[in-house]
């Protein structure tokens, strides 16, 4: 099923330099979720700013990993990493959580993603590769932060580890929500998808849009200001 | 009234094979890891559970999994991240080799499924899941231009809960995270049997900040305080 490789590899930006190109997007005063693997990792670029993490398991103003002495047990972030509460923090049950997250109280979503289509398609919950029935898998908060949030942003690796494209012009992997994702950023490049299809609108140092276009399945457009990955 | 039950045994004698029991705790948080226990030395049977997960941070229903002791189980987040962690786990092996049956659901529509059962809701609609395999065999209904998705309310025979400090009228408070599914559950389920880090007297409890009002809880039992390392794998 998975569409066949492009045999160059990129050196492109570290999983820390996604995370950090995801919180230069970030508005301040904005509410934001961050899902497991690549966006938890945005938090580390985002203190001292004007922006409140929400923590699905039910928590407003979470704050930096918790070490040592700070520690709580009663108090971990959806991915069980035990976590801190900022000023103006506040608790509440995993069901209003999700009221705020359905009813669009989220700005911004940051997700991990097997797959975005070029028309906005996320696929993140189930890897057909573990063997379990279709329908079977770890949705977790997932799918509702993809519909509930006002804008996903997908943080990514550009292909597999085996060079597979994840950029695709159809999921084949099973979707977490459709037409949701709004910007992609990945280690090569940030990709804006737009009703027209995917705008290549920066690139990692040292690539052109040539190298970002033979890793990427859709045809991209490449915008007038195409540019450096603004880090 | 007095809903205290001396010993956590005694709390759980009744549940008769083929219950279905909603337990509490996302991942290692709030989790009523005593209750769970419990309920393998009483040893029912072909028992529906109804839980985040069968495994990650909640090592202490793989044991009723091991006993043979649950049919099917009604999850959002089922299995350890890791594929090769997984491999290995119990409940996995269960499931590939077809002998316990599994149903998931996002996040939000599990727990709110469990909202409306305590509430008296038959069902809700909602954007979650539309155009993914969510939706098979589901009424679609398009609401202001947008499609939804028709959900059944979950109600449980039993639900386990963690809760901090709670009273003989079974009013509870839960702490921090460790909140989490516990309301949703607990109003939801015929039964709920509530186990508490502390029994208080009743009036102790601030009454603005009971969290669950007693009339939901039907058995509360004392546990003390256990500590443990938050974490997955």
């Amino acid at each position: 099923m998975v569409v066949k490789p492009n045999k160059k590899k990129f050196e492109g930006v570290a999983r820390e330099l996604i995370a950090l190109r995801i919180a230069n997007d970030l508005q301040d005063g904005s509410y934001v979720n961050l899902g497991i693997g690549i966006p938890t990792l945005v938090s580390n670029w985002i203190e001292g700013r004007d922006i409140v993490l929400q923590a699905e398991i039910g928590m407003l103003n979470t704050g930096p990993l918790a070490e040592g002495d700070n520690i709580d047990q009663d108090c971990i972030n959806a991915s069980c990493q035990p976590v801190t509460e900022l000023p103006g923090c506040c608790y509440f049950s995993d069901c209003e959580s999700f009221a705020m997250i359905r009813g669009g109280y989220m700005d911004v979503a940051v997700l991990g993603a097997l797959q975005v289509s070029e028309k906005g398609d996320l696929a993140g919950w189930n890897n057909p590769d573990r063997g379990f029935p279709e329908h079977v898998g770890n949705i977790g908060g997932s799918m509702d932060l993809a519909t509930g949030a006002k804008k996903v942003i997908a943080a990514m690796e550009h292909v597999t580890t085996k060079g597979d494209y994840k950029i695709v012009k159809k999921c084949t992997y099973p979707v977490t929500a459709v037409g949701v994702v709004k910007l992609i950023v990945t280690d090569l490049a940030v990709l804006e998808v737009t009703d027209k299809g995917l705008v290549l609108k920066e690139v990692a140092p040292g690539l052109t849009a040539e190298d970002v276009q033979s890793v990427t399945e859709p045809k991209l457009i490449i915008s007038p200001d195409l540019k450096e990955m603004a880090l | 009234m007095d809903k205290v039950f001396a010993s956590i045994d005694e709390a759980v004698k009744d549940i008769p094979d083929g219950a279905s029991i909603a337990i509490g705790g996302f991942f290692t948080a709030g989790t009523p890891v005593e209750l769970i226990q419990a309920l393998a030395r009483q040893g029912a049977k072909n028992l529906t559970i109804i839980c985040q997960q069968m495994g990650p941070g909640n090592e202490d229903v793989t044991k009723l999994v091991e006993q043979g002791q649950v049919k099917k189980a009604i999850v959002n987040y089922p299995f350890y991240r890791s594929a090769s962690r997984g491999a290995n786990s119990p409940f996995e092996i269960a499931v590939r080799a077809g002998k316990i049956e599994v149903e998931v659901f996002p996040m939000g529509t599990f727990i709110e499924k469990m909202r409306a059962a305590g509430a008296g809701i038959a069902g809700f609609y909602t954007p979650t899941g539309v155009g993914t395999v969510v939706e098979r065999g589901k009424e679609k209904k398009v609401f202001n231009g947008r499609p939804y998705l028709l959900e059944i309310a979950l109600k449980p025979d039993y639900a386990f809960i963690h809760a901090w400090k709670g009273d003989r009228f079974g009013n509870c408070m839960y702490r921090k995270t460790a909140q989490n599914y516990n309301p949703e559950m607990g109003k939801a389920a015929r039964i709920t049997i509530a186990q508490v880090e502390k029994v208080v007297e009743a009036g102790e409890l601030d009454p603005d900040k009971v969290h669950m009002p007693g009339v939901y809880v039907q058995r509360v039992v004392e546990v003390g305080r256990r500590t443990y390392k938050p974490g997955i794998d």
